[in-house]
């Protein structure tokens, strides 16, 4: 998992050979939200906003959402959360993965913590 | 809401929840467990196939002691006519006619038993004591309010209190489990078989434990309460009941005294004017159930447009139900879209859903035949 970083809102990030990134939320969100019952994912092209809602993330009783600090267009979506939404629960950083987009500004995640540095923030809260 | 964390009270069972690995937050004053290690939607499912344990120890138990019709001045139904051990659901309703609060009275020899909401306990005593000044009204402390609830439950606490296990359904006694001094009634919050069992607050995490053992039992938090309770069509007070909602709205209907429906005239219950008058004229929006097309939840508070997009209602109650892997709300529309199949839509995000109006309860209630 060395390859992944982390942001302080609970997604983590992947660096793609062709330049683009997946991401998803932590093993620590999908905890905190419980039983993940709805995921609402962007349409596939579409270019969405620093500081927008990628991601609307719904459980039994709390509603998550997924944003960032840069835009970026989207490239493809995690289209078994549709019927499986519980994927995010089982396999956050794995078959739970949310989308994958093309940032406006790949810089972004060398301001990320890796993951070292993200379960260190994680034990603080 | 998020009231600092050491403001809050704490129930009899809080080092056992912290035991267990329950999530604690913030409800009505108290910390509670909303879920604990296997989650809502497995606590869920537990409680319909077997049995789960509830700590409602927030609630408020109040005794009344004086005749048992004085309680008729602040509810519309039948009190006087209880038989001893009987329980009954009811509302205080409001001089307008709305619901101040929802609570169950049993009535034994020489007192009325109620319990009331967490959220409304001081308003409710505020109005017991201003209503009822020829009764005594004594709110019980340091007690504790287990609900065991589930297919199991019966079979679960016959092994421990027998003669309580044995209760006809909303009826309450006065009896022993495990030793401890009890009060159980057979009733719950969840559609299915179960008790609530009230004890001093020091015999609780004893008698917690003792139910615990037993593997078909359960720890459930607030979380599958309320998924149990919205899939059986359950009204939670402040949400799905307010001031402005009367019983009729409501489809409580049935709380209503006979007598009451036999001659208008002389009913003297709060609101009764009102109440009553929507009995014959049908009041102007009603409770139901709501299905959601797709898996999208609609929460509390959003509004319900008819099919010429024109606002007709909105949603009190709204989440996932587990036992129907399915989205479910609750909310009030104009009574002419009350039927059910109707559909209607709301809006989610900027997009627009489509519910259909459903009969409640959205999963049939399995109390123990009477």
């Amino acid at each position: 998992m060395s390859d992944l970083k982390y942001t302080q809102e609970h997604e983590w990030l992947r660096r793609e050979a062709d330049g683009s990134v997946t991401l998803g939320i932590t093993d620590y969100a999908q905890e905190q939200l419980g039983d993940i019952v709805f995921v609402e994912l962007p349409a596939v092209g579409v270019h969405l906003d620093a500081d927008t809602n990628f991601v609307v993330i719904e459980s039994v009783k709390a509603v998550g959402e997924v944003k960032l600090t840069v835009g970026g267009t989207v490239l493809a979506v995690n289209e078994r959360l549709a019927d499986a939404p519980e994927l995010v629960n089982g396999s956050p950083e794995g078959d739970g993965w949310l989308l994958r987009v093309q940032l406006d500004d790949a810089a972004l995640l060398d301001k990320l913590m890796d993951g070292n540095a993200y379960h260190a923030f994680v034990q603080e809260l | 809401m998020s009231a600092p964390a050491e403001s809050l009270k704490h129930t009899p069972l809080y080092s056992l929840h912290e035991e267990l690995g329950a999530r604690l937050v913030p409800f009505a004053g108290y910390a509670l467990p909303v879920q604990y290690r296997g989650g809502i939607k497995h606590e869920h499912l537990a409680t319909r196939a077997r049995a789960g344990l509830f700590d409602v120890s927030h609630m408020g138990q109040v005794v009344v002691r004086g005749a048992p019709a004085a309680l008729e001045r602040l509810v519309p139904s039948d009190i006087a006519g209880l038989a001893l051990g009987q329980q009954r659901y009811t509302l205080f309703t409001s001089a307008q006619g709305g619901v101040l609060d929802d609570l169950m009275v049993t009535r034994f020899a020489d007192r009325l038993h109620l319990v009331v909401n967490a959220a409304f306990k001081d308003i409710d005593l505020a109005h017991l004591r201003a209503g009822l000044p020829d009764c005594e009204v004594e709110p019980l402390e340091d007690q504790a309010l287990l609900a065991l609830q589930g297919p199991a439950a019966a079979r679960v606490l016959a092994a421990l209190a027998p003669e309580a296990a044995a209760l006809a359904f909303m009826k309450g006694s006065a009896t022993t489990l495990d030793g401890v001094p009890v009060l159980v009634h057979r009733c719950g919050y969840t559609g299915e078989d179960g008790f609530e069992i009230a004890m001093r607050a020091e015999h609780a995490e004893r008698v917690a434990r003792r139910l615990l053992a037993n593997p078909e039992v359960e720890p459930c938090g607030l979380g599958a309460r309320d998924s149990l309770r919205l899939e059986a069509g359950l009204c939670l007070s402040g949400a799905d009941l307010d001031a402005n909602t009367s019983p009729v709205e409501a489809a409580l209907a049935w709380t209503i005294a006979r007598r009451h429906r036999a001659a208008p005239g002389a009913a003297e219950f709060p609101g009764a004017a009102r109440i009553l008058g929507e009995l014959v004229d049908g009041p102007l929006r009603r409770r139901v159930g709501l299905r959601v097309q797709g898996r999208v939840p609609v929460r509390a508070g959003a509004e319900l447009c008819d099919a010429d997009g024109q606002a007709c209602g909105v949603v009190t109650s709204g989440g996932f139900g587990p036992s129907l892997d399915a989205p479910i709300a609750m909310g009030y529309v104009r009574t002419a879209l009350a039927t059910p199949g109707t559909r209607l839509t709301v809006a989610i995000r900027n997009t627009e859903h489509v519910v259909e109006v459903q009969a409640l309860p959205f999963v049939p209630h399995r109390y123990l035949a009477r």
